[in-house]
């Protein structure tokens, strides 16, 4: 059988190492993870996980100091890609965090802070625990996922996309928000698979299996 | 649906071992905290939290390998606390593998180092642990401080401000310690929880007294808490977090089952 590679891009922030461990521990045989954040590396790869953390300007100042923003831009439009809480949020085209960040645009849509203290001031921000995904949509990566499953977030701002067919999945923390996103050979979840135990586990054994 | 309220088992690890003081005496033995980890993890804990009480730099080098190797195992969330000092000691403990990091008196020395963590890494990974204690006198208004040094050392400084500052500095989530409480099995500050939780907007996980199974309830619906914290009920098979699940569901409270 073929070697399969999964590259899991690294741009200096948050904890990737938790990521590639937990892509390792249901990877096939055949299939090996790589921590990077070399260009051709990523553009070798059979699939792109790209996982986040930490603040969205951050993020996307880091992303633009490796050099990694043009390899994500090729990787998302051919391959099976696999974006991880704030490797979602950057996807979309606005942020309204730190004063407002333009981020990657690959997704049209913006990102905005839960505003819960009037309607719901029992409710916690961020948003941290394990929370139930309702699936909206059909999809390779939810097989053996069931229904409203929990798994473990942590965020205090959401994704809104324009386009509600993208929505595969939606959570409630006093409002409703899009959990995952999916389009094409793209998906992207708020929640920490590689935290979210034997659920989370199954998403990434189901996408390391995911043609795109 | 909506977010469920957490149990977290707390490990006290001591050159690589867990330990626990039973009624501030004897150390008590309870494992390895890999093994200890794994079990929580079955048992359905929501995260972990490793407190290194070790002295030397020998020892905190086997507590990394030890997160190392948790890591590669458990897949839930780890919070590391003890001796965390410097942002260096910050990305040691991430890239072994933990995802929070607890930090207590370094805040108290130098409250400038919160928001330089928070910063570096974001505030989802920084939690400020608080140690209080009831300072106002019986039938008085309450009022708590904060407290160093196991809760020998005062500070003077009043818990609810000291929680609300470290918010406004970017900390995450507070892990509170009633040091009245600790170790006496004779549940939560539920008033000190209750003062904490209703002040800020961030989390607040409840500890320091557990010593049967309604505590835990208590700390989520008398002291708002988000999350309870326990050690000893779980580490010598008086309850399984299981158990602890089951008894937080009959009372209505939304648990990861």
């Amino acid at each position: 059988m073929d070697q399969k590679l999964v590259a899991v891009i690294d741009y200096g922030m948050g904890n990737l190492r938790s990521v590639a461990k937990a892509a390792e521990h249901v990877a096939p045989n055949n299939t090996r993870i790589i921590v990077t954040h070399d260009p051709k590396v990523i553009e070798s790869a059979d699939a792109i996980i790209f996982p986040g953390q930490g603040a969205a300007k951050a993020c996307m100042n880091a992303l633009q100091e490796t050099g990694m923003i043009h390899p994500i831009q090729h990787a998302v439009q051919e391959k099976p890609f696999l974006g991880i809480c704030m490797g979602l949020q950057v996807l979309m085209s606005h942020s309204d965090e730190n004063s407002g960040t333009p981020c990657l645009d690959i997704i049209s849509g913006n990102v905005k802070h839960f505003e819960l203290e009037k309607a719901f001031p029992e409710l916690k921000v961020p948003h941290m625990g394990w929370n139930q995904i309702h699936q909206t949509q059909e999809h390779a990566l939810w097989h053996n996922i069931p229904q409203d499953s929990r798994f473990y977030f942590v965020h205090s701002y959401y994704v809104q996309p324009k386009k509600e067919t993208f929505i595969a999945a939606t959570t409630t923390h006093g409002t409703s928000f899009p959990s995952a996103l999916s389009h094409k050979n793209l998906f992207a979840i708020q929640a920490h698979p590689e935290k979210s135990a034997e659920h989370g586990l199954q998403l990434f054994q189901n996408f390391l299996q995911w043609n795109g | 649906m909506s977010l469920a309220k957490r149990i977290i088992p707390c490990l006290d690890v001591d050159n690589g071992r867990v330990v626990k003081g039973v009624q501030f005496v004897n150390i008590r033995d309870a494992g390895n905290p890999v093994e200890v980890a794994k079990r929580y993890d079955e048992q359905g804990a929501d995260e972990i939290t490793f407190l290194d009480i070790t002295a030397t730099a020998h020892d905190r080098n086997t507590t990394v390998h030890m997160v190392e190797e948790v890591a590669s195992q458990v897949f839930i969330p780890l919070t590391v606390g003890g001796g965390i000092r410097t942002v260096e000691d910050i990305r040691t403990m991430l890239n072994a593998g933990a995802d929070k990091v607890a930090i207590n008196s370094a805040a108290i020395f130098n409250p400038g180092f919160v928001q330089e963590a928070c910063d570096a890494f974001g505030s989802q990974c920084i939690v400020v642990a608080i140690d209080a204690k009831k300072v106002s006198p019986e039938g008085e208004a309450n009022q708590w401080e904060i407290f160093t040094h196991g809760g020998r050392k005062e500070t003077g400084i009043d818990a609810i401000e000291w929680a609300k500052k470290m918010e406004s500095l970017g900390a995450g989530e507070i892990l509170l310690t009633s040091m009245d409480r600790d170790g006496t099995k004779s549940g939560f500050d539920l008033e000190l929880t209750r003062a904490i939780s209703d002040s800020i907007q961030i989390p607040v996980i409840a500890s320091g007294g557990v010593g049967e199974l309604d505590h835990l309830c208590e700390g989520i619906l008398e002291g708002h808490a988000e999350a309870v914290l326990a050690a000893s009920i779980f580490h010598f098979g008086q309850h399984t977090v299981q158990e602890a699940k089951q008894a937080m569901q009959a009372k209505g409270i939304e648990v990861r089952l």
